[in-house]
């Protein structure tokens, strides 16, 4: 880029969609807590709000063709790799044009168009679930990634090491992005490892590693663009720590009894959006007025998807027990 | 005999906490069970009580620390283990087949594993395919356990002393619906064993046979049907290794028809194994086949009508025992 006034442009229209991105997160994820309140969603419900900031870099640095293997807390991926907001509420309701046909709810959304498996609610259950995809990659000759979240807790499972493990003994092509929130439910990091410098657990795989500020979107964006990188060339699995923090409590069930009302706020403050907006206005690359526009907008499409939601019929009981197993060949 | 007002989930803390009080080996590890107070919070408060050392936090590995579990026990503590949910022991399940169960055998009983493991059971709460399992049955499957279904605020509260004074690895199935159960809990601890099935409603009609969470609905059951002149016995199984087989074979044999309620996927099920019990133990006594109430043979659905559906309820209980009931008076 030879330019300079179109670099900037380009940055300031890049930077005015992550905060577009990370706004849409935030106040979805707002909207869900409130229609949890009108028992419109129930179940467990676990907001991602404070860590939007690894999802949309994360999906703005991966391509199509990839794959992306979630967690339980997977409003945000779902809706920055591009689930439409309609289908991602829609199965927060139990619908069936749901992303998941209603059948999941909010743990489980799956969408096979952005090759998003999903949404897996035992923790570490996805990591040996994207070493199975990188494997196939590799087996077939395609340059795909998977990209693999997963929370600080599912480090301490066994499937954590027997996936770093595998990928790395294979070399397969799977890129493991660890959301580190510093918390299990109400498990401190501290509390549950006898080393918490997690990249260093990867590191002791042989898998390259680095820890970076889940905070700063544009530093997320960065090191998965280059981890994203060097795993398509075939380097072998790449992964990032992630530090951010989640604001709300785990789930909808949580007291949040076991951390300091200081330690959430003085989060709070270092949170995505929170320190995108001023850094941004510094610079001047964008105003109240920008701002403004970006809020309605998301505004609008979660009153749509609120409208999209509310208005499908209940799938009905006749249809109980589709989708077990494939029809039985004729 | 003094009553006093309780709930399910209180009633096992009380139990935990005479458990931790009696005998310095006992202690209590799991996820979540110290600072956060337990996922149902049934451990609320023990760790200010207890402190650190016997309400032990761990990480989430349940193969481990079920393991660690096993190798205290062995060791001479009397560990009691929480599992958050029976969705995680799958975690932990070759540690509770291949070692806790198997132990004593293969060691041609030089060793033996006094093991208590809770955890919650069950669905009803829109939690879906990986949070609603019944999965009491692969573990009553296994020689080597012993598996109790509380269903009832006394059996919350005394069935623990008695599991810790095995010598073999016993496992407790909380059905998480019943947690906030209230009602009278009555100190009569001496009545309580591990080894028999209890009728809690009697009736010489039919008899429902059921255990853990369904026991709610099917004594709801009951009511509808007493209320349509057909008289139901409940039969609680309470243990579900090794079963009860007089109990039900002389439940069966006083009413001669059988309704069996089980929150399991019917094929495999507990349900198959006491129809199969039914037959082979009062044959000739019966007055129409027995049939039972179970779970429909999908991973449970998110949305509530489907939830509903797919589970046994008061409506399904009553129908079927109505089918059996009509056809043959
Ligand atoms: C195998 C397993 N054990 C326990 C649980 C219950 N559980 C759900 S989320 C959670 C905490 C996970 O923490 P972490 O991996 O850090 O992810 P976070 O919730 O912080 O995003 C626990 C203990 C579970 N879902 N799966
Ligand atoms: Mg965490």
């Amino acid at each position: 880029m030879t330019d300079p006034s179109l670099e900037a442009l380009l940055s300031r229209s890049h930077a005015l969609e992550l905060l577009h991105g990370m706004l849409r997160i935030r106040r979805f994820e707002e909207k869900c807590a409130e229609l949890y309140g009108q028992l419109k969603i129930r179940g467990f419900l676990h907001l991602y709000i404070g860590e939007e900031a690894i999802a949309v870099a994360a999906m703005a640095a991966l391509e199509k063709s990839d794959a992306v293997v979630s967690t339980y807390r997977d409003h945000g991926h779902a809706l920055a790799r591009g689930i439409s907001m309609n289908a991602v509420m829609a199965e927060m309701y139990g619908k069936r044009t749901g992303c998941s046909g209603g059948r999941g709810g909010s743990m489980h959304l799956f969408d096979a168009a952005s090759r998003f498996y999903g949404g897996n609610a035992i923790v570490g259950g996805g990591l040996p679930l994207a070493v199975g995809l990188g494997l196939a990659d590799k087996m077939q000759g395609r340059s795909n990634v998977t990209a693999c979240f997963f929370g600080d807790g599912a480090v301490a499972e066994g499937e954590f090491h027997e996936s770093m493990n595998l990928a790395a003994l294979w070399r397969l092509p799977v890129l493991f992005l660890c959301e580190n929130n510093y918390y299990a439910m109400g498990t401190a990091l501290e509390r549950a490892q006898s080393e918490t410098d997690i990249s260093a657990k990867a590191r002791s795989y042989r898998i390259p590693a680095e820890a970076v500020d889940g905070m700063d979107v544009t530093a997320v964006e960065q090191a998965v663009r280059q981890a994203v990188a060097a795993v398509r060339a075939g380097a072998g699995p790449h992964f990032l720590e992630l530090r951010t923090y989640r604001f709300r409590a785990h789930s909808m069930f949580d007291a949040d009894l076991y951390r300091d009302k200081d330690e959430v706020e003085a989060w709070k403050k270092k949170g995505p959006i929170e320190t995108l907006v001023p850094s941004l206005q510094q610079a001047g690359l964008v105003d109240d007025e920008e701002i403004d526009r970006l809020e309605r907008a998301v505004a609008e499409e979660i009153a749509a998807a609120v409208a999209f939601a509310e208005q499908a019929e209940w799938e009905p009981v006749e249809q109980l027990l589709r989708d077990v197993c494939a029809p039985e060949p004729q | 005999m003094t009553a006093a007002k309780a709930t399910y989930r209180g009633a096992l803390r009380e139990a935990l906490r005479e458990a931790l009080l009696a005998d310095p080996r006992v202690f209590l590890m799991g996820e979540d069970v110290g600072r956060y107070g337990g996922s149902y919070a049934v451990s609320m408060g023990l760790l200010e009580e207890f402190g650190p050392e016997r309400i032990r936090d761990t990480p989430l590995s349940e193969s481990a620390f079920v393991g660690a579990g096993i190798g205290a026990a062995l060791g001479g503590m009397r560990p009691i283990v929480e599992i958050m949910t029976v969705n995680f022991s799958l975690l932990a399940l070759d540690q509770i087949v291949n070692t806790a169960a198997a132990l004593r055998h293969m060691s041609g009983g030089q060793f033996h594993v006094p093991l208590v493991i809770r955890m919650a059971t069950g669905a009803g709460r829109q939690l879906a395919a990986q949070h609603s399992h019944s999965l009491e049955a692969w573990y009553a499957h296994v020689p080597g356990l012993r598996v109790l279904a509380p269903a009832t605020l006394q059996d919350a509260r005394y069935m623990l002393p008695q599991a810790l004074r095995r010598e073999d690895p016993v496992l407790i199935f909380e059905h998480a619906q019943l947690y906030n159960m209230e009602g009278e809990l009555t100190a009569e601890a001496a009545e309580i064993d591990i080894r028999s099935a209890a009728v809690r409603r009697p009736g010489r009609d039919l008899s429902l046979i059921t255990y853990g969470g369904s026991l709610p609905k099917t004594l709801r059951a009951a009511e509808m049907l007493a209320s349509e002149g057909i008289e139901a016995e409940v039969l609680d199984l309470r243990v579900l290794r090794p079963l009860d087989d007089r109990a039900l074979a002389e439940s069966v044999r006083r009413t001669r028809r059988a309704v069996v309620v089980d929150e399991g996927w019917r094929s495999g099920s507990l349900a198959a194994e006491l129809m199969a019990r039914i037959v082979e133990l009062a044959f000739y006594e019966l007055d129409a086949p027995p049939v039972r109430v179970c779970t429909q043979e999908l991973p449970i659905p998110y949305p509530k009508h489907l939830e509903d559906a797919a589970l046994p309820q008061a409506e399904t209980i009553a129908a079927a025992a109505r089918a059996i009931a009509k056809r043959h008076v």
